[in-house]
């Protein structure tokens, strides 16, 4: 399965990525879509850019690993969580808010959504109108790249 | 249609040409009459327009054979004077004269045509420190650059003579008389050019010592081999493309001593990628001929016939973009543009085949001199 | 005020629209010289225009297009002898009393030949060739032809090719660079992509970092009036070396790294000291004359056993023609000739925009002088200095050049926006600057994959080019001016370019 990998050499900290991840994740593909989208308004991405240390040269984007053997899925109690084809996947409809999913991922990539009722995800923006990851087709530098790594 | 009041001299416009060749050469040495080579020529009439036409015959000249002939065109005869006295200080003269030629309603614009048959004199030769051959070729560059527009020479080789003429070939053939001559090889070529040549010294075949060219195309490295050739002193006073093939082929063999082989695979390389899959001696024998002389390779379409002492070289371009077939019939070798100007005049054949793009034909006297 | 900066209104004005600025910052973040910031009391991006440098970074990255950057409309009075431009250095020049500095090359007005030449075609009596169904070479050697034909004792050709070759599969190869003006990241990619396109890029005068050496094969190594970084490894590195004897944009004048860009390893490849001003003479200093050329040729020669062909680099003067034929005759294998307008990574600006002549007039003075001497296949001939498209290369090689550098052209395919700041040590693009957080912005496996692109495309235009013509090896083109013509040239340009006026048939 193909998965959103970030190489931290070639990350800037521009922060397009979550920007466009949020704009993607509200509905919208393009630079007007963008400022009908996120005008005004406190983004709440789901891949986030990390300023690490070394004077801030060094940035790391971060979203869902879709991981194999995911603890979210596992600590999901109502079922809202579920993998389909490699995918971790959130059911809003399921999710009642209870956030231990968002405790128990090591990589604080499930967060609350903007209503603070349920939690979202990266789920690659498969199911929204880009179609694929927004966050790796806006990055100017090529760092981050979806591809297939085989198992990890 | 007015026709132009001053017409361009060839040299002065450059002229792209289709055309017609063909070619026969008696391996054995037995000579034939000039007949059979202007019926060949003349079944192609309309391969050309009758804007150039012309001969070339080997072994034509055997009670002179050691002395190079001058052909030489007066377009003005009051430079005749000037031009012998120039051939005289510098070559011992055998014999001069008019060429004989038969006056035909084709051919009514001619210029005084004459035959010197010359050596260089040994003084001068020697004073020169030039070998011979080279000593002849400078003479004739002299002339044809001082007497430019006016007189020129258009046949300078041993036993080897060109006739031609601003006309369809086959009068040519008939306004030289050409059936009074016997040869071992013969050249032929009828002109198509796409302008108006004004003079006969653009007619073909085009030749320097022995080398005469008949040539069918036109070629796109013109300028390239051109200012390449006139760094070894080959004034391309023409313009023309079989003029800068003759040079070519007359730097290669006779100043640079390669073989006509070897000067078939410089003028015509096969393609690099032809030339990787080769085993590696072959692979290294091509690649230095297409790096040392890589300004020598001839782009666009070409087919040529090469006459020179005792052989003849046919040669088509590397894309094969003109067309050109040889046959055999016992010891006689056929060339031409088209296969039926050969049949028409050998009927029954050996063999004919298609060379090759690029693929050099050569064949020679089975004895030097037989 | 301080500097005298009073007389210096921004030359730029940043344009945001306010309907389309989502705030997201990242102008902010991707700006090096500190235009834009927030302003969170009145939750407004803002623009400090008088640090602008028009590089386009911020206008690139804006998600939204929300950004341009105009040239400020703030006039002084009409005047068409002293332009706005004119004026400006004079008060720069007051104001600090120094000489004026500028990057890449002259942006002036001055004639581009290449546009007044045009190529030919085959129509009817000579067939095109399309190059999609037949083979269309475009291979290049560069490198002395005039070796003496000779036999072996059985009369067989000696085939062996003695005089050391660069092999190109393209008449193109990237200029010269150094690791120091460019950064380790434009480097790469110029040394990942060369090695992929089988043609060469050149080290520049800052010798050539631990990790290009594999790139060897692909690699030019220059030996500057500096020396920086040469040794006797290095020189063998390559596939040739070349003397830089001068650059189109600064004839007669030196350079200067200045100490800022001296970092770890620019002082270890340049073999310099840390933070110490790297400072190439004017001449080489033993250099005074042609026959210290040769001797500099031959000792290179020396050390490399005869493996390497020598390339000499000069800027084109007014004397270009006899030069070259002095270099042709000093044993170097190639002679490269850059134009006025070539690239820099820093010149004094007036050098650069009023000393040296157009490439395209150098060229067909060279070319025309080499074969009248009898000596063009002594050495090859290579130029560069503004070849903007795969026409410009086609011209060329008409002209009589055996291949082109191009610099201008390969910065622009990494990224470069021609803002002319580059020795500012502040470049957006990651290319031409020392500091980490701007170099990691050139992602060399990006920048490789857009040079090849670009080469690659060059190339296929060349040979459509050639296949128009009739032409099928790039050797049928070289110096084949008959397929040039002139128009809007006058009787001595078409002279020197040795080409006829269009309309013209012989």
């Amino acid at each position: 399965m193909k998965r959103v990998f970030v190489n931290e050499e070639w990350c800037l900290g521009c922060r397009l990525c979550e920007y466009w991840c949020a704009n993607a994740n509200l509905g919208g593909k393009t630079a007007s879509d963008m400022v009908r989208n996120l005008k005004g308004r406190k983004i709440n991405a789901r891949i986030r850019v990390e300023d690490g240390a070394n004077d801030g040269k060094i940035n790391f984007a971060v979203q869902c690993r879709h991981c194999y053997d995911p603890m979210c899925v596992k600590s999901c109690i109502s079922g809202a969580l579920s993998i389909s084809d490699g995918v971790i996947n959130v059911d809003t409809e399921k999710c009642v808010g209870c956030f231990t999913c968002v405790l128990t991922c090591p990589y604080g990539c499930v967060m609350p959504s903007d209503d603070g009722h349920v939690v979202q995800k990266c789920e690659l923006c498969l199911s929204n109108a880009v179609g694929s990851p927004a966050c790796v087709e806006h990055c100017p530098n090529h760092a981050i790249v979806y591809e297939e790594r085989g198992v990890l | 249609m007015i026709p132009l009041r001053h017409p361009p001299l060839e040299g002065q416009i450059r002229i792209p040409s289709g055309c017609a060749i063909s070619g026969v050469f008696h391996k054995d040495g037995k000579t034939e009459s000039g007949r059979r080579i202007i019926d060949s020529i003349a079944l192609m009439h309309d391969r050309s327009n009758g804007l150039g036409g012309g001969f070339a015959g080997y072994g034509i000249y055997p009670e002179y054979k050691e002395l190079y002939a001058l052909h030489i065109f007066y377009l003005d005869q009051n430079v005749k004077q000037d031009c012998e006295e120039f051939i005289r200080e510098h070559f011992d003269l055998a014999n001069a004269g008019e060429i004989k030629t038969r006056n035909i309603a084709e051919i009514r614009d001619a210029p005084k045509i004459w035959r010197y048959f010359i050596f260089p004199h040994a003084y001068k030769l020697d004073s020169s420190e030039l070998d011979e051959r080279e000593y002849v070729a400078e003479c004739v560059f002299a002339i044809n650059r001082r007497f430019e527009g006016k007189a020129a020479v258009f046949s300078s080789g041993k036993n080897m003579g060109v006739f031609k003429a601003n006309a369809f070939p086959e009068d040519v053939g008939r306004f030289y008389m050409l059936e009074d001559y016997s040869g071992y090889a013969w050249t032929a070529h009828g002109r198509y050019p796409t302008n108006t040549p004004g003079w006969w010294g653009g007619a073909h075949p085009f030749s320097l010592l022995d080398y005469s060219v008949v040539h069918n195309g036109e070629i796109s490295s013109y300028d390239a081999n051109r200012r390449n050739v006139e760094m070894f002193g080959y004034d391309c006073k023409l313009r023309t493309d079989t003029e800068v093939i003759t040079y070519i082929f007359d730097y290669l063999t006779r100043r640079e001593g390669l073989t006509f082989e070897e000067a078939s695979a410089v003028v015509a390389a096969p393609f690099w990628s032809t030339i990787e899959l080769m085993p590696d001696d072959e692979k290294e024998f091509y690649t230095y001929l297409r790096k040392r002389y890589h300004a020598l390779l001839i782009n666009g379409p070409f087919s040529i016939i090469l006459g020179f002492t005792g052989g003849m070289l046919v040669l088509g371009d590397r894309l094969k973009l003109r067309s050109m077939v040889v046959a055999e019939h016992g010891d006689t070798f056929y060339a031409a543009s088209e296969e039926s100007a050969i049949r028409l005049i050998q009927p029954e054949l050996d063999r004919t085949w298609a060379p090759d793009a690029g693929e050099a034909i050569i064949v020679k006297l089975y004895k030097e001199g037989e | 005020m301080e500097n005298g900066k009073i007389y210096l209104s921004p030359e730029y004005e940043v344009v945001r629209s306010d309907e389309k600025c989502i705030r997201c910052r990242v102008c902010e973040r991707q700006c090096a010289d500190d235009v834009h910031y927030y302003d969170a009391d009145a939750d407004r991006m803002c623009a400090l225009d008088e640090n602008c440098v028009n590089c386009h970074r911020c206008v690139s990255v804006c998600p939204t297009h929300a950004l341009k950057i105009k040239v400020s409309e703030n006039r002084f009075r009409e005047n068409d002898n002293w332009s706005d431009t004119k004026v400006r250095e004079v008060y720069l020049q007051a104001n600090s009393g120094g000489v004026m500095l500028g990057a890449m090359g002259t942006p002036l007005k001055y004639p581009t030949y290449w546009d007044k030449i045009l190529i030919n075609a085959s129509q009817v009596t000579n067939p095109s060739i399309d190059p999609l169904r037949e083979p269309m070479e475009t291979r290049t050697f560069l490198g002395k032809k005039n070796q003496k034909t000779v036999r072996d004792a059985d009369g067989r050709l000696v085939t062996k090719f003695t005089s050391p070759q660069i092999e190109l599969d393209a008449p193109i190869m990237f200029s010269a660079m150094s690791y120091g003006s460019i950064s380790y990241n434009a480097h790469a990619s110029l040394a990942r992509a060369a090695t992929e396109l089988g043609i060469c890029y050149n080290t520049g005068e800052g010798g050539l970092h631990e990790d290009f050496y594999p790139y060897g094969a692909n690699t030019i190594v220059q030996v500057a009036s500096g020396r920086f970084g040469v040794h006797a490894d290095y020189l063998m590195a390559g596939a040739g070396i070349e003397i830089k004897m001068g650059q189109g944009a600064k004839p007669g004048i030196g350079g200067h790294l200045p100490g800022r860009k001296v970092g770890p390893d620019v002082s270890r490849t340049r073999m310099i000291p840390e933070g110490s001003d790297a400072i190439s003479p004017a001449p080489h200093h033993d250099i005074y004359s042609i026959e210290d050329l040769r001797q500099l040729v031959y000792s290179l020669k020396e050390a490399t056993a005869y493996r390497k062909p020598v390339i000499v680099k000069i800027s084109a003067v007014h004397n270009v023609a006899a030069i070259a034929s002095g270099i042709a005759r000093s044993g170097a294998d190639i002679i490269a000739i850059d134009g006025f307008k070539g690239g820099t990574g820093a010149a004094p600006s007036r050098i650069r925009d009023n000393v040296g002549i157009p490439i395209e007039l150098a060229l067909g003075a060279v070319d025309s002088r080499l074969r009248e001497e009898g000596i063009r296949d002594e050495v090859s001939v290579v130029v560069g200095g503004s070849i903007h498209s795969s026409t410009d290369v086609v011209k060329a090689i008409a002209l009589g050049a055996d291949a082109v550098y191009i610099g201008t052209a390969a910065l622009l395919a990494l990224g470069c926006h021609l803002c002319r700041s580059c020795h500012k040590n502040n470049c957006n693009w990651g290319i031409a600057t020392q500091n980490p957080t701007l170099v990691k912005r050139l992602n060399p496996d990006y920048g490789a994959r857009r040079l090849v692109n670009l080469v690659s495309a060059w190339k296929h235009e060349i040979m459509e080019v050639m296949g128009g013509m009739g032409i099928n090896s790039i050797e049928a083109l070289r110096g084949n001016r008959l397929m040039l013509r002139g128009v809007d040239l006058n009787e001595k340009e078409l002279e020197i370019l040795g080409i006829k006026y269009a309309g013209e048939s012989i």
